[in-house]
């Protein structure tokens, strides 16, 4: 079975490279680990040196200072905590909704499935920029009004999936069994539909977790997320703007770090998209 | 065709019913948030309530608020103390001419691309060109280009949208991403076509490679790339945003970004209505366009 996917960043690229798979899972690992325990990898990331302000990157500051002398590798190891937990928490908003109201839609009646397909289509059709925008305007500018707006943005892409599964599913023999063994309804959503329309969730939340980092990175950018001095990765960027033209490092560096994150996931994704497509087909 | 346009107004009527409820939503009351940071004094509170009929029940309120919505009446900017539809006729300009021109060299870009990177090694380069501009953030590739050919080579103007060197780089930056996806898309669509017995025939009548990519296999790759228009609407106009603040240009963008740090509730609302009704717009044409391009479309 193939799975329909909704956005064009999933179009299939040639099959990546053994060692492009291996580089992406190294790199997100480490990625994760930085996230975990960044203390491990450098020092206080809000550490202000007035005496080294914007140097350029060296041994002693990899990634350079920015313009208080904060050492920006230090920050962008710091920031992967909030990027990424940003990036993760707003996907799990995304997958949860978007897996209760799909599976609502391939369960209800007509009319119902109608009018909840209807309203993912109006809402995926707002660019996600705009649409975290409006929610951000509703909410107020902070991390949590970001997290819910890329999680409602996104969450249309899961929403379709698991409305086309289920509608699979719920044709299937061991589900027409289960209704003549007389299971009630809730057991039988739990257990024979649930598990086998989850399939393709796992793997599309992981290149939707790339997606909801850049977004999330967009918005912070715009100054609609973290607030500074938090060394989040598009807040640091918006930052460094500034200094552009004097000290480039402040700015492309933590930016290459965000770009290499979205490769990686996306990589990683498409492997993962391409097994699973090979084991159900 | 009718469903079509049944379901474009599905959507629009779903954008100012969320509009509606999103002002109805905002924390506070209403017309607190309509005027936002503006000036605050009984008299305009008075002229609110009357404008936005908050002193009738909801649901006529709500119905005003449509029937308003439908003959372009977006209500009033308290902010810049204007009608909201004038803001967006002024700072529509600047961002069409972004968008348009970022559209047609994504377009472009991404057509050359993928007819003449068709070798196995620039299919391996241009792939991973691809994947890379695909997940760079859009303010990120604005920044590159910026330091690079503003600050160090000094041939484009850093700011501003005075003439068309200032309209360079912002619209290179938005159609980068854009050329990515197409690229790939078009090359998907390309490979599939070549597959098919429409391209033995042309070629058993002794039709040059170069022809058969161009006029029969390229054509077939257009109608996916069709299906795109939509999504590409988002990212223009989305990208705007973004790109409208790296580069400081004037815009709808740097309008709605005001409008939103600035609580200016009814602007935003106006710009979210907007955007759906040209989004509705835009996909209609592209169903149009299938017309055009597909004639086994056209006899059903």
């Amino acid at each position: 079975m193939t799975i329909a996917l909704e956005r064009p960043l999933s179009v299939r690229l040639r099959r990546p490279s053994g060692g492009g798979v291996a580089a992406a899972t190294g790199f997100l690992v480490l990625a994760l680990v930085a996230a975990v325990t960044p203390s491990l990898f450098a020092g206080d990331p809000l550490a202000a040196d007035p005496l080294h302000v914007l140097e350029a990157p060296s041994a002693a500051h990899w990634f350079g200072t920015d313009q208080l002398g904060r050492d920006v590798f230090g920050r962008v190891v710091h920031g992967a905590r909030h990027s990424l937990l940003i990036g993760v928490v707003a996907t799990a908003i995304a997958v949860g909704i978007g897996l209760l109201l799909g599976l609502l839609a391939g369960l209800a009646h007509k009319y119902a499935d109608e009018a909840l397909s209807r309203s993912f289509d109006a809402l995926s059709a707002f660019p996600l920029l705009l649409l975290a925008l409006l929610f951000v305007a509703v909410a107020g500018p902070g991390t949590v009004g970001l997290v819910i707006a890329i999680g409602l943005a996104t969450m249309p892409n899961y929403a379709r999936v698991v409305r086309t599964q289920t509608l699979v599913v719920r044709q299937a023999g061991y589900v027409t069994q289960a209704v003549a063994f007389g299971d009630s309804r809730l057991r039988l959503v739990l257990r024979h539909v649930l598990p086998n329309v989850l399939g393709p969730v796992p793997v599309l939340a992981i290149i939707g977790l790339g997606e909801a980092i850049l977004a999330a990175a967009g918005l912070s950018f715009l100054g609609m997320g973290p607030q500074p001095p938090s060394p989040e990765w598009g807040a640091m960027l918006s930052e460094g703007r500034g200094y552009l033209n004097v000290a480039w490092w402040t700015t492309v560096l933590p930016g290459v770090v965000v770009t290499l994150t979205v490769i990686s996931l996306t990589v990683v994704g498409r492997r993962l998209q391409r097994r699973f497509e090979g084991r159900s087909a | 065709m009718l469903r079509r346009l049944a379901t474009g107004l599905v959507v629009l009527w779903a954008a100012a019913t969320a509009a509606y409820l999103a002002l109805l939503a905002a924390p506070g009351d209403t017309v607190d948030s309509i005027i936002g940071d503006g000036a605050d004094t009984p008299l305009i509170r008075a002229q609110i309530v009357r404008e936005w009929n908050l002193d009738r029940p909801a649901v006529i309120q709500y119905v005003d608020y449509l029937w308003r919505a439908a003959q372009g009446d977006l209500g009033r900017s308290y902010l810049l103390q204007r009608p909201v539809r004038d803001v967006i006729a002024d700072q529509i300009g600047p961002t069409l001419t972004l968008a348009v021109t970022a559209a047609v060299l994504g377009i472009l870009l991404a057509l050359v691309l993928a007819v003449t990177t068709r070798r196995p090694w620039a299919r391996r380069v241009s792939s991973t060109a691809e994947l890379v501009l695909v997940s760079t953030p859009s303010f990120l590739i604005g920044i590159v280009l910026l330091s690079v050919f503003s600050f160090r080579l000094g041939w484009f103007p850093v700011s501003g949208d005075q003439g068309v060197a200032a309209l360079v780089l912002p619209a290179l930056t938005l159609a980068l991403p854009v050329a990515g996806v197409l690229t790939q898309v078009l090359r998907d669509g390309i490979d599939r076509a070549l597959d098919e017995p429409f391209v033995v025939t042309a070629r058993a009548r002794g039709l040059g490679e170069r022809a058969v990519l161009v006029r029969h296999a390229l054509r077939h790759a257009l109608l996916p790339v069709i299906t795109l228009i939509g999504w590409l609407f988002g990212i223009l106009l989305g990208g705007a945003v973004i790109i409208e603040t790296v580069f400081g240009r004037p815009g709808l963008g740097q309008v709605t970004l005001q409008a939103v740090t600035s609580e200016d509730l009814p602007v935003v609302l106006a710009v979210v209505v907007f955007s759906a009704f040209v989004y509705v717009v835009i996909n209609t044409a592209a169903d149009l366009a299938y017309l055009v391009i597909d004639p086994r479309l056209r006899r059903s």
